[in-house]
């Protein structure tokens, strides 16, 4: 795949806005025409050595360009395909008529975190999945790009993308220092955040919340239930709230500012953040309900306990959770080797295992601090890697291998036990099993070995044991996701819990569509009004433990 | 947040701090550990053990050597600063009851985690006899606050500087061979002394407990850094831990695996004392 400047593209679109603009009325078969509008992103090479946010976000002309793809349709399948139930034609609509305030008010209406979802939500697998410009063209690749008019109206909110300018700093590379560049706050150069508002809070109710947890899920909860009027504290275990967002995806995917910013918001609206405290160890959650006034808790803390794959030689000094391996990088600023007191492990030759976010985000580090050669070994086809496809696609643009269809047998050590290669056996496509995916199924006497000094291991998280077990009231499945009805609550009164903590590891707008549900809730309970239905939840927590 | 109270030199390179921290005082238990840090921004987050602690006061003992690049930094803080971040208590707390005899071995630093434990375990009405550990005389601490509290106290150095000369298995072994065999042995020091503790009580079948303190980020199960095998299984010493059966701990790969930063670690270290050393050049320049 070429890489086009950010400038050819938005003179592309220039060009296709005036032949639109000249149209009397625009058909069907025009829209079904327009040529989809590619992300402007920084260039694959110069990307590699830099931290910064590879992709820039459209340009105004490619948002009208792209808006105009969108066929309009009445039933709305993609508004299906959402899990907050965006009205995503309506939002289309006015960024197509140039009116992005009003476009950004449609999608507030039921989402609280555009720039982030805009940014990371798995697009191809829920809005354009059922987009009908995709289904027409038979290719999900090319539905209207739901997720990029999202970013572009949620940046132009915020403010960011204000100078066309600024995105054309790639004409400028950015050479390989520039990660000393990054300011003391661990800030990328975007600039903006000018024009955020700060949603009006109701008079004080006196009652008070506690949200445990800084991701998506608490994130959304603090600030719905905030706005009702209610006192809402968030407690963060780490130094720095932001949960995911902070410790695990890249600044080069989401940049720490825009999450910084909503925490912001979070704060001027009156929302405490208490860093450094670990419900369960520093206070219990019972402790909070009974002696230090709280009202109502919800449990976002999400799934944090990383999976390793019980091989021979996963203790190997080399080895690494892809976890351990972000944290340094992201949280702790360990790419920046200058400053930051945190070491990381400079890898030589990596395997990557996995397919998921995760693993590209990993390989995509690796790459970033020096890495000579990355592999991302998977055993299935690149095809089901549940990574979203642009964040596989930027990875191998980067210069990553892919191994597919196998998968590590065991790691390799040498006699100071530190890693040497990886053992792998070649797998191939078998029947489909319950995920409707094809079982990839061993080759027997396939086996290879990889040179490596470096292993990640990315195939998911557990639940995090640390509440479920300092609170014995919590019900909670055999994996240790906390149970809870439709409505968030759980076996314990008073106690709700949404996220990754209940789903498993999941995406940031499904969190985040739990915390609103729970939110609500938390609401009602609050303000004394019935549930819709008062099952209890024991009956369900019982029915969903068989 | 976290005012130092309190700050002592015990040693050329161990320190001591009271800081304030009023609801772990208030959580902690014996066995527990907090993590630190010095600075929130570009500071690295390390494991200390709390080595004592006042619920009432509201503050925790630390004892630390000051041999990284962070412990180098919480070593230049004074009386009235503040610590950047502490968060805990963490891990599990220590399995306390009457047992009968009690055997606390601490080596070097490691006596100071092994205090709260020492006390909880005599408090359970345990005979307690303490063994501490240290290269030489000026390396001995916390032997006041042992005396206090132990049946028994053996004082061991390296070179003969201070009470018997021995390496602490020693007393260990007499005791175990004694008609007054322990019935717990805890281990607490550098992994080369709870490993040899361990190889000491096994042939006796005392049942022996280390407190292991590996490399770690987070503290709370997030990044499996702290990852021990343990009769063949891989434990998280922060949520798992920190204490485990020193029988069945495998040290060699827990050893190798404290090193992996080894290099980084060095440079660290050297930068921090070459900032010490520029310190005290501009401070004598100005005088």
């Amino acid at each position: 795949m070429s890489h086009k400047s950010p400038a050819e593209l938005r003179s592309e679109a220039a060009e296709i806005l005036k032949d639109l603009q000249g149209l009397e009325k625009i058909r069907n078969r025009d829209r079904l025409a327009i040529p989809q509008q590619e992300m402007p992103s920084q260039d694959p090479v110069a990307r590699g050595h830099n931290m910064y946010e590879v992709t820039y976000g459209y340009f105004e002309e490619q948002a009208r360009v792209e808006a105009e793809r969108c066929l309009q349709c009445r039933n709305a399948p993609c508004v299906q395909g959402c899990p907050v139930r965006i009205d995503i034609p309506r939002f289309i609509k006015h960024i197509a008529e140039g009116d992005y305030d009003a476009s950004l008010a449609v999608i507030r209406e039921t989402s609280l975190l555009p720039s982030i979802c805009g940014r990371v939500c798995p697009q191809e697998n829920q809005c354009q999945e059922y987009c009908t410009l995709g289904k027409s063209l038979k290719d999900v690749f090319k539905s209207v790009s739901i997720g990029r008019l999202e970013r572009f109206v949620a940046d132009w909110g915020a403010g960011i993308t204000g100078l066309p300018e600024e995105k054309l700093r790639e004409e400028n590379p950015l050479p390989p220092s520039a990660r000393e560049s990054i300011d003391a706050s661990g800030a990328s150069p975007l600039e903006g955040a000018v024009r955020r508002s700060i949603p009006e809070v109701k008079p004080a109710t006196g009652r008070k919340v506690a949200v445990i947890g800084s991701g998506p899920a608490s994130i959304t909860v603090a600030a719905d239930v905030r706005r009702e009027g209610h006192e809402v504290t968030i407690f963060e275990a780490f130094h720095k709230p932001g949960g995911v967002m902070v410790y695990g995806i890249p600044e080069f995917r989401l940049p720490k500012k825009i999450v910084e910013d909503e925490l912001h918001t979070l704060e001027e609206m009156g929302v405490e953040i208490r860093t450094n405290f670990l419900v369960g160890q520093t206070r219990k959650l019972k402790q909070l309900l009974e002696e230090d006034g709280y009202h109502a808790v919800f449990i976002g803390t999400g799934a944090g306990l990383p999976r390793f794959m019980h091989i021979d030689g996963e203790n190997l000094v080399g080895v690494f959770s892809a976890n351990e391996f972000l944290t340094r990088s992201n949280l702790m600023k360990a790419y920046d080797r200058n400053r930051a007191d945190t070491p990381i492990f400079i890898p030589r030759r990596v395997a990557v295992l996995g397919g998921g976010n995760v693993a590209m985000d990993a390989a995509r580090t690796a790459i970033r601090i020096g890495a000579e050669k990355v592999f991302v070994i998977y055993r299935r086809s690149r095809v089901e890697m549940p990574a979203r496809a642009e964040e596989v696609d930027h990875c191998e643009e980067e210069g990553a291998e892919f191994m597919l269809l196998k998968n590590p047998t065991r790691i390799l050590g040498n006699e100071d036990q530190h890693v040497v290669g990886i053992e792998v056996l070649d797998y191939e496509l078998g029947e489909p099993d319950d995920s409707g995916r094809r079982r990839p199924v061993p080759i027997p006497g396939s086996e290879s070995i990889i040179d490596l000094d470096t292993v990640i291991v990315s195939i998911g998280n557990d639940s995090n044991p640390l509440i479920t077990r300092t609170t014995p009231e919590l019900d909670a499945s055999k994996w240790g996701n906390i149970l809870t009805d439709e409505h968030g609550r759980t076996s314990m009164p008073n106690v709700f819990a949404g996220g990754d903590i209940v789903l498993g590891a999941a995406t940031v707008i499904l969190a985040m569509g739990e915390g609103r549900k729970a939110a609500a809730a938390i609401n009602r309970m609050l303000a004394g009004e019935p549930d819709p239905e008062t099952e209890p939840a024991e009956d369900r927590s019982a029915a969903a433990e068989e | 947040m976290h005012r130092i109270i309190q700050k002592e030199q015990l040693s050329e390179q161990v320190y001591m701090m009271r800081v304030d921290a009023p609801l772990i005082a208030q959580a902690r238990q014996p066995g527990q550990f907090i993590i630190l840090q010095v600075d929130t921004n570009f500071g690295e987050r390390i494991p200390l053990t709390i080595s004592d602690a006042s619920a009432e006061e509201g503050w925790i003992r630390i004892i630390f050597q000051s041999v990284g690049g962070t412990t180098i930094k919480l070593s230049q803080l004074e009386e009235g600063d503040e610590v950047a971040a502490v968060l805990g208590p963490l891990g599990h707390p220590t399995h306390i009851e009457n047992f009968g005899h009690a055997v606390c071995v601490g080596g070097g630093i490691g006596v100071a985690p092994m205090y709260p434990i020492a006390k909880a375990l005599k408090e359970a009405g345990n005979r307690l006899t303490v063994i501490i550990g240290a290269r030489s005389r000026e390396l001995v601490i916390l032997e006041a606050d042992m005396r206090a509290i132990a049946d028994e106290l053996i004082v061991v150095t390296d070179d003969g500087s201070y009470g018997r000369k021995a390496l602490v298995t020693e007393p260990l072994k007499e005791l175990c061979e004694s008609e007054d065999r322990p019935d717990i042995a805890v281990a607490i020091g550098p992994p080369i002394m709870m490993k040899f503790c361990a190889e000491t009580t096994r042939p006796y079948n005392v049942h022996t407990v280390v407190s292991l303190n590996t490399i770690m980020v987070d503290g709370t199960g997030m990044c499996g850094g702290c990852r021990v095998t343990v009769g063949g299984e891989t434990k998280f010493v922060c949520v798992d831990g920190p204490e485990f059966d020193g029988h069945k701990v495998d040290f060699d790969n827990m050893m190798k695996r404290l090193q992996s930063y080894k290099t980084q670690e060095d440079k660290a270290r050297h930068l921090c004392k070459m900032d010490k050393v520029a310190d005290e050049l501009i401070e004598k320049g100005q005088s």
